[in-house]
């Protein structure tokens, strides 16, 4: 990325690209955002989770100025799109979840017209950039093409370079796996990974799971169009689930009660650090204060008899988190604290630090 | 209002529409048969025919014509008379009809149209202005339909002049009344039509929406643009005068509310923009 658009200081960190507060949209009687409140960093990878009506398109039309709100105020680089969107949306690069490119132009009059519109002009550097733009995404020898004979994962693509060619400062991506092959699917993952090692501030709408986990810096999980939670994955899982979990396998030379039972006689032994939590075909799985109590057990289980087969910790999964904010939000307010770790009410508003 | 956009959005407009053959060729046929086809196959009839009695009824027809227009009518002989007042008065229809036809055509669906094909969410995110937009696709409709117009005005002309001058003393088409109605009089009706049909294809939900009420819209616009032409045509040029610039007026502030009408949630397909 070249330095045109770039205004960014050593606090970018410290200040965020994005910030709607109490922002509400409705389309008649449809709620599509709910006083929902949204701070993005500089510089970070965050992704907008949700199912299908969440709100995260929306969210990423109000962002641009694209669609005026009714009640709440946003800002992006610390101005209100609706009022100088002109200056918000020069400084963004958008893919939305259908490519919104000509089918009847080429890939290269596709690029070219964004190029005016984006003030790029019409000079020769400008072919300059959009080729580079195009190899990067490894569309540059379809540009000749009209893009109504492209693949799917193609048009994702030349929208993604489209997205690029005026060096913005903050990419948003609605859904831009969507249709794709697992194989293009995360060629293009990869190069929205790459974006943020360039400076890049990325805002990214999936209800795909799996294409969040190891992305983000941070995640933001919005339902019926308000905020869940907001944070750093790691972080988040650590605050649901504080307690480390364990699961021990033994060989089927013994059984599962032996196994039970040893565990049962260590956990009295310890007096408190590890709790059974489940048991089933020759495992248990273990609540922990500490992995430095994990080497204590498994030789206690060995010194018992118990012949270990495997010792896995166990790292939840950003559907399991998933999973569990939405389960917790569905149950209401009377979750049991103990359970989670972290009660229903800490569930909205938590930031990244 | 920054015209690069305007330029930008009216440059791929056009050039989406040189690449659907589909859209252009029945247009082409169109403006072939209004300047070139009915006036070669009826001046020729004509003038193959020579001071025969048929000609002779149509040329009676010529008494019935205000004095101005009679006073107009340039030949000697009946057949050059008669085929002077057909090249002059008769076909001021196409003058109209084909501009407003290709125009109300492309306008309809250009709004619509990005929304229908998702390309709306693509220009709502871009810097461009709603009225830059608005411009740029007012200019992308117009130029096909005007430009069309010119074109077969200048083939009309070469055809008239070929076909009819040798019988009346040499070339004598474009008559002062046909640059009169053709760039004064055609471009306000062009621009006003146009005026509702973007506000129409901006607020529709599908393309054949925006057509079917384009039509019911522009038919009573061509009927008087029809008669003022003629009118024009008839020798009333200083009243064209007045009447373009009436409908100038009427154009340009039809024009600026039409503006209002693009925003951008109904590019992205939502209608309810607050």
């Amino acid at each position: 990325m070249g330095s045109k658009n770039r205004r960014k200081t050593d606090k970018d960190s410290e200040r965020l690209a994005i910030e709607l507060t109490g922002v509400s949209r409705s389309f008649n009687d449809n709620v599509a955002l709910d006083n929902l409140d949204l701070a993005i960093p500089y510089n970070q990878i965050t992704v907008l989770l949700g199912p299908n009506g969440a709100g995260k398109t929306t969210a990423i039309r109000t962002i641009t100025g694209a669609l005026a709100t009714q009640a709440g105020t946003t800002r992006v680089f610390g101005m209100d799109p609706t009022e100088h969107g002109e200056s918000v949306r020069s400084r963004c690069g958008i893919v939305s979840a259908k490519p919104a490119l000509y089918d009847r132009l080429s890939g290269w009059d596709n690029l070219r017209y964004a190029a005016e519109l984006y003030g790029l002009g019409k000079n020769s550097e400008v072919d300059v950039t959009i080729t580079e733009a195009a190899n990067r995404f490894d569309i540059l020898d379809a540009l000749d093409n009209k893009v109504g004979g492209y693949s799917t994962g193609m048009k994702t693509r030349l929208a993604l370079a489209r997205s690029i060619l005026h060096e913005p400062e903050l990419l948003l991506f609605d859904e831009p796996t969507s249709g794709l092959d697992p194989e293009s699917a995360a060629a293009v993952l990869e190069l929205i990974r790459t974006l943020t090692d360039r400076g890049n501030t990325v805002l990214m709408c999936t209800h795909h799971l799996v294409e969040a986990e190891g992305l983000a810096d941070n995640i933001v999980m919005l339902e019926s169009g308000h905020q869940l939670l907001a944070g750093r994955p790691k972080e988040l899982s650590s605050q649901l689930w504080p307690t480390k979990q364990v699961r021990i396998t033994s060989s089927p030379n013994n059984t599962q009660d032996e196994l039970t039972t040893s565990i049962s006689t260590i956990a009295q032994t310890l007096k408190q650090g590890i709790a059974l939590r489940e048991q089933q075909d020759h495992s248990v799985l273990l609540n922990i204060e500490s992995e430095d109590l994990v080497p204590r057990v498994v030789a206690d289980l060995v010194n018992s008899g118990i012949q270990i087969a495997k010792v896995e910790p166990i790292d939840h999964t950003l559907e399991q988190l998933y999973f569990e904010v939405r389960r917790r939000h569905a149950n209401g307010q009377h979750e049991d604290r103990n359970s989670s770790g972290i009660p229903q009410q800490d569930l909205v508003g938590v930031q990244s630090s | 209002m920054n015209f690069n956009h305007v330029k930008a959005v009216t440059r791929t407009d056009l050039k989406q529409l040189l690449y659907a053959r589909d859209f252009w060729m029945p247009m082409l046929i169109l403006g072939g048969m209004f300047f070139a086809v009915l006036p070669i196959t009826l001046l020729l009839a004509i003038s193959s025919l020579g001071d025969v009695e048929t000609v002779a009824k149509v040329a009676g027809a010529i008494d019935v014509l205000p004095q101005s227009a009679q006073e107009q009518i340039r030949g000697d002989t009946e057949s050059g008379r008669t085929m002077y007042a057909l090249a002059v008065f008769l076909f001021a229809p196409m003058a109209i009809v084909v501009p407003l036809t290709i125009s109300t055509a492309v306008g309809a669906a250009t709004i619509v149209g990005e929304r229908e094909k998702g390309t709306g969410e693509f220009l709502a995110h871009s810097p461009a202005g709603v009225h830059e937009i608005y411009l740029g696709k007012l200019l992308a409709s117009m130029i096909p339909g005007y430009g069309t117009a010119l074109v077969g005005f200048t083939v009309y002309s070469f055809i008239v002049n070929t076909i009819v001058g040798p019988e009346v003393g040499g070339w004598f088409f474009p008559t002062k009344e046909w640059w009169v109605l053709m760039l004064w009089v055609v471009p306000p009706f062009l621009a006003l039509t146009l005026s509702i049909i973007l506000r129409l294809s901006a607020k529709v939900k599908s393309t054949a929406a925006a057509q079917q009420a384009s039509g019911l819209v522009t038919l009573p616009l061509i009927g008087i643009a029809y008669s003022q032409s003629t009118g024009t045509l008839f020798g009333a040029s200083s009243a064209a005068y007045y009447i373009g610039a009436i409908v100038w007026v009427a154009a340009l502030i039809m024009l600026w509310r039409g503006m209002k009408s693009v925003q951008r949630s109904r590019l992205l397909g939502i209608s309810d923009g607050i």
